[in-house]
């Protein structure tokens, strides 16, 4: 099926995914961006809405300065730390290498 | 009458009577489960062994005379995006399929501190984005109305399992009427508490600013009764109301007249269903004859809380899910490469066809040079949709609506169409975005399916939604009547 | 030359971390065992502020001469990394309405002998990612070994503008800076990696290159000159400096590439929804600026005031607060403050350095450098036999009158002991005896070799008059 850019291009679902860390195959490419496009469409209807001059809500309660004392709490027992650690080294979890 | 079949506040006042012992209510719920979760499925783990001893210590304390507490011996199923110490809690999805928490959440906390007990995790959809409980990594479950039918979503199981009787409670959670959506369609009752009211310390986080814990229950008495358990201050969640704990069974049984009630028109409008129009109309009818003051209100900004709803909620979502990495939990692809590509794979091969989708735009609508044009205007435009619903609080007490604009659908009558399922969310998400308090009941039947109707309150005025969904309730043609399974 | 620095303190006086209440006494601890669900970032944990960490970030900025901003709020930042326990950093940005809790502000520091002020364009607060480990290195190790301790400490990053011209000026500001913390009480830079920097340079006709993980001011310095001859070496072969983001190897003392300007990233902030906003009141900064300490600056002119010393003196005293501190200990016991200044500026410095410790971390206390001061005032040591006292004291903490003892570098100002020394000298050097005799000059030859004699011991006054009363009795006696 021939694919119409109208908001997102292939090339930009392959640059946010991997923004996303989210490999995807390329049938998966396709369709999402099939659906991405009927989806952003769909969200372009909030164009229709003047906010001009319309804060935006960023906390919908209206509490500001909630803190805690600066005094030590327990930490988690040490083998329930890495009890889900798929893969573990001594004490410390493991990572795949950097390069 | 077998205890499965009685509601919350009558198993906890029988144990406490010594009328019925917890050990027989936990094991008739435990049979009840076995027999039904074959069709059902409203369960992702039963937890048999630690369900038997908690009761039998509750059945010592009633025996030794010690003071129980409010949900003495009473059954909770629990959402599985809702941390439970020592049981894993998957949020449906294979990236923690194999997740056991540390920690309990604080709901889970305040319902074993009034001696309920967490019977099982209930099915949802992956990591709480779908509305159909569809998108679960271990299958979908039933409508017990009819099993070829969805029961809404994304806390179907929860809904599932109090209206098949497999659980007299249950908690769920709604980002955008997840709990509503369910207990709409499986014709219960369940309550989206006001953004602050329930601690959401141990909820798996789908979007941060929209979510609660609320109650679902197959009477309003007893969904009150959860919510007082539930609710209230929390130290470890900075987005906790101070305010002190309130027993919401007490409102319950005033009459409703001179309240003055809005019927939402947009709601009501194009694309909803015949039936469902038909059955609020009447259920606003209803509530007339019943003292209350009805009156038709248009909000037409709430045309935008879908998108605007969806944006948000994805962003969130996107930034909320790249913890799951595979290193400190959660699934791990098997291969040995770079962290990029270890990252990439795990990731693509732990999470399921939606949950992709909603991290990819979310990360789109963040990504620079569209922050503006969808984040922020999406919070700009929860903004209006606040205000707008403030200025008709000015008008009327309550608000009324459909909770979904159609009836149950067929299990993967929508899966395949992404933008058809959010469709499904219009009538549920401008209550999110505003940080409301709405209550869904059930309002009718059609062709043997329910029909959810749900009442918006004011911040913090549950008790009048709950007011209203009793007072229904008690007149309500189709009192008690459960599905047939 | 441009060279800009993030500068990330952790804020080392706080006892739990910044949204947890997990000790932030983590340095040597069995990893992974200071860790609760919050900082490990496990599903459900939500973060909660603390206050603290509130206050010593306003009292850094008012101390940077920042504007404290009246509401800040937190962001998100996102972007992957194993030493992430969210894939996503709790920090502060200006986004969307939401601010940084300082902006502005600046720091004057001096260069060698001139005068610098540096520009800053904001202070926030952020938690602290987790440690990795390798091995043997980042671009060989098989698997990262990541440790959560650390993740979640409270860091202050201070940005400044790209206004420094050279490594030495980037040192220099950071000792400063570093001053100013210590003073405030708010850092302890002494501790590992409790600062540490990402430099961003870009030098005339190439691209800016940022320098991450310079996990210590120590290492700026040379992080800074590596990568200036490196990037010089390029522009001469005509090689086009591109822009991209380096690490810094300290085992091997090189940066290497990690990305280009290509993958540039893009962190999509956005408000932290699970925190609150922080308003600051003018009565809130007020009491905060009421409790605040002397600062460097202060302290220097009183340096100036109450000691007499030199404003170089001053500055360099006061640019590192635990000299500050050791100076007035030391200026209490001894009477002499600018004598202090110069051992403390001079040897003392010296000897830090190639011992590589911080003073305060010396075995050198402060009643030490003043005995040792007194022992030299009253005529019981040479200058140069004081020199070889303080290594002693440094290297083993043993008090200057214990070295002296032991060592037996009593001043020799017995006549018949420093004859005794004389004469032999004469008799091995009878050539420059001879010399002396008749030229006077050559005299100090003689001095020379007595006191080599003597390892340094022999009174120069007192040898200088024996030798000469030696000489005119051989002249006498011819
Ligand atoms: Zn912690």
């Amino acid at each position: 099926m021939a694919l119409s850019k109208r908001h997102i291009s292939k090339e930009e679902v392959e640059h946010v995914a991997w923004l996303a860390r989210l490999e995807l195959s390329e049938e998966e490419k396709e369709l999402y961006t099939q659906q991405f496009n009927d989806i952003l469409d769909y969200f372009q209807k909030l164009n229709e809405l003047d906010t001009e001059g319309v804060p935006p809500t960023l906390h919908v309660l209206e509490l500001v300065n909630v803190f805690r004392k600066d005094e030590v709490k327990p930490s988690l027992p040490p083998e329930e730390a890495l009890a889900n650690a798929p893969r573990k080294r001594g004490r410390f979890f493991e990572a795949p290498r950097i390069l | 009458m077998e205890p499965y079949k009685l509601g919350a506040w009558e198993i906890s006042q029988k144990i406490r009577n010594r009328e019925l012992t917890a050990r027989e209510c936990i094991v008739s719920f435990l049979s009840r489960i076995d027999s039904l979760e074959p069709k059902v499925k409203a369960y992702v783990s039963v937890l048999r062994e630690a369900v038997l001893k908690k009761a039998e210590k509750i059945d010592k304390k009633v025996k030794r005379g010690e003071r129980v507490g409010m949900l003495a011996g009473v059954a909770v199923a629990v959402k599985d995006n809702i941390c439970t110490k020592g049981v894993k809690t998957t949020c449906a999805s294979k990236i923690l399929e194999n997740f056991v928490p540390p920690y309990d959440a604080t709901v889970v906390e305040r319902i074993e501190a009034e001696d309920g007990i967490v019977i099982g995790k209930t099915n949802m959809d992956e990591f709480a984005m779908g509305s159909s409980t569809e998108t679960s990594y271990f299958g979908p479950t039933r409508n017990p109305w009819d099993l070829s039918r969805v029961p809404g979503g994304s806390s179907g199981g929860s809904a599932a399992a109090v209206s098949a009787q497999e659980a007299p409670l249950a908690l769920g959670s709604d980002t955008g009427g997840s709990i509503r959506c369910p207990a709409s369609f499986c014709g219960v009752v369940g309550l989206k508490p006001t953004y602050g009211l329930v601690s959401r310390y141990g909820l798996i986080a789908y979007a941060n600013s929209l979510e609660q814990i609320g109650p679902l229950a197959r009477g309003t008495y007893d969904c009150a009764l959860l919510l007082s358990v539930i609710g209230g201050y929390d130290e470890r969640d900075s987005t906790s109301v101070n305010r002190a704990p309130r027993d919401y069974t007490r409102s319950l049984g005033k009459d409703l007249r001179g309240l003055k009630v809005g019927v939402l028109r947009e709601l009501i409008g194009l694309g909803t269903d015949e039936a469902v129009v038909k059955a609020v109309l009447e259920c606003a009818s209803k509530l007339e004859e019943m003292g209350a003051l009805c009156q038709e209100i248009s909000l037409p900004v709430l045309s935008y809380a879908l998108p605007a709803y969806y944006l948000i909620a994805m962003s969130e979502a996107s930034s909320n899910l790249a913890r799951y990495d595979g290193v400190r939990y959660g699934y791990r692809t098997e291969v040995d490469l770079d962290w990029n590509q270890v990252f990439s794979k795990s990731r693509r091969e732990g999470f399921g066809a939606e949950v992709k989708r909603r991290i990819i735009l979310g990360t789109y609508a963040l990504s620079a040079g569209y922050y503006d044009r969808f984040f922020l205007k999406s919070l700009k435009v929860a903004t209006l949709i606040k205000r707008s619903f403030e200025k008709a609080f000015q008008q009327v007490d309550v608000l009324l609506a459909p909770t979904m604009p159609l009836l149950p659908f067929r299990l993967g009558e929508k899966i395949d169409n992404p933008l058809a399922l959010y469709m499904c969310d219009v009538d549920t998400v401008p209550v999110n975005l505003a940080g409301l308090p709405a209550v869904s009941f059930p309002c009718g039947f059609h062709q043997g399916l329910p029909i959810g109707a749900q009442v918006i309150a004011p911040p913090f005025r549950e008790d009048l939604a709950l007011q209203v969904s009793f007072a229904y309730e008690q007149a309500a043609a189709f009192k008690g009547r459960t599905p047939t399974l | 030359m441009k060279i800009g620095l993030e500068i990330h303190c952790q804020l080392t006086s706080l006892k739990t971390k910044l949204f947890c209440g997990c000790s932030s006494d983590y340095r040597g601890k069995t990893p992974n065992t200071f860790v609760c669900p919050v900082c490990l970032g496990l599903p459900g944990s939500l973060p909660v502020l603390n206050e603290k960490a509130v206050e010593l970030a306003v009292m850094v900025a008012l101390a940077l001469n920042c504007e404290v901003a009246p509401q800040t709020f937190f962001v998100r930042k996102n972007y992957f990394y194993p030493d992430m326990p969210k894939n996503f950093q709790i920090s502060q940005y200006d986004v969307g309405g939401s601010i940084a809790i300082a902006s502005g502000g600046w720091v004057g520091f001096l260069v060698g002998k001139t005068r610098k002020t540096v520009r800053l364009r904001r202070i926030h607060l952020e938690e602290d990612p987790g440690k990795l480990f390798y091995h043997g290195t980042i671009d060989t190790s098989p698997y990262t070994l990541v440790d959560y301790n650390r993740a979640g400490i409270a860091l202050l990053e201070i940005v400044t503008e790209p206004e420094l011209e050279a490594p030495a000026e980037a040192r220099a500001f950071l000792q400063k800076l570093r001053s100013i913390l210590e003073h405030l009480g708010v850092s302890d830079g002494g501790l590992e990696g409790a600062m540490r920097c990402d430099a961003n340079i870009s030098i005339e006709g190439g691209g800016r290159v940022e320098v991450k993980n310079i996990s210590s001011f120590k290492d700026v310095e040379r992080a800074l000159t590596f990568e200036i001859v490196r990037q010089r070496d390029l522009l001469k072969k005509g090689v086009k400096i591109q822009t991209e983001t380096r690490h810094w190897d300290d085992v091997r003392r090189t940066t290497l590439s990690l990305r280009v300007k290509e993958e540039e990233q893009d962190y999509r902030y956005f408000l932290e929804p699970d925190l609150t906003p922080v308003r600051i009141s003018q009565e809130m900064v007020e009491l905060l600026r009421s409790r605040m300490p002397e600062l460097p600056d202060a302290r220097k002119e009183r340096f100036l005031k109450a000691y007499g010393l030199p404003e170089y003196d001053a500055e360099v005293l006061t640019s590192d607060r635990a000299m500050a501190d050791f100076f007035e200990e030391c200026a209490k016991l001894y009477d002499k403050p600018k004598a202090v200044a110069n051992w403390l500026m001079g040897d003392v410095l010296q000897c830090l350095h190639s011992l590589e410790v911080d003073i305060d971390q010396a075995k050198l206390a402060p009643q030490y450098l003043a005995e040792m001061l007194k022992l030299m005032d009253r005529g019981d040591i040479s200058i140069k036999i004081a020199k070889k006292v303080l290594w002693e004291v440094m290297k083993h903490g043993k008090s200057p009158s214990t070295v002296v003892r032991e060592k037996d570098w009593w001043r020799i100002t017995d006549l018949q002991t420093l004859e005794g020394y004389i004469a032999q000298v004469f008799k091995e050097y009878p050539k420059a005896v001879e010399d002396a005799l008749v030229d006077e000059k050559t005299i100090h030859y003689l001095i020379g070799k007595t006191m080599e004699a003597t390892g340094g011991k022999a009174d120069p006054e007192l040898t200088n008059a024996l030798i000469r009363k030696k000489l005119s009795q051989m002249k006498k006696g011819s």
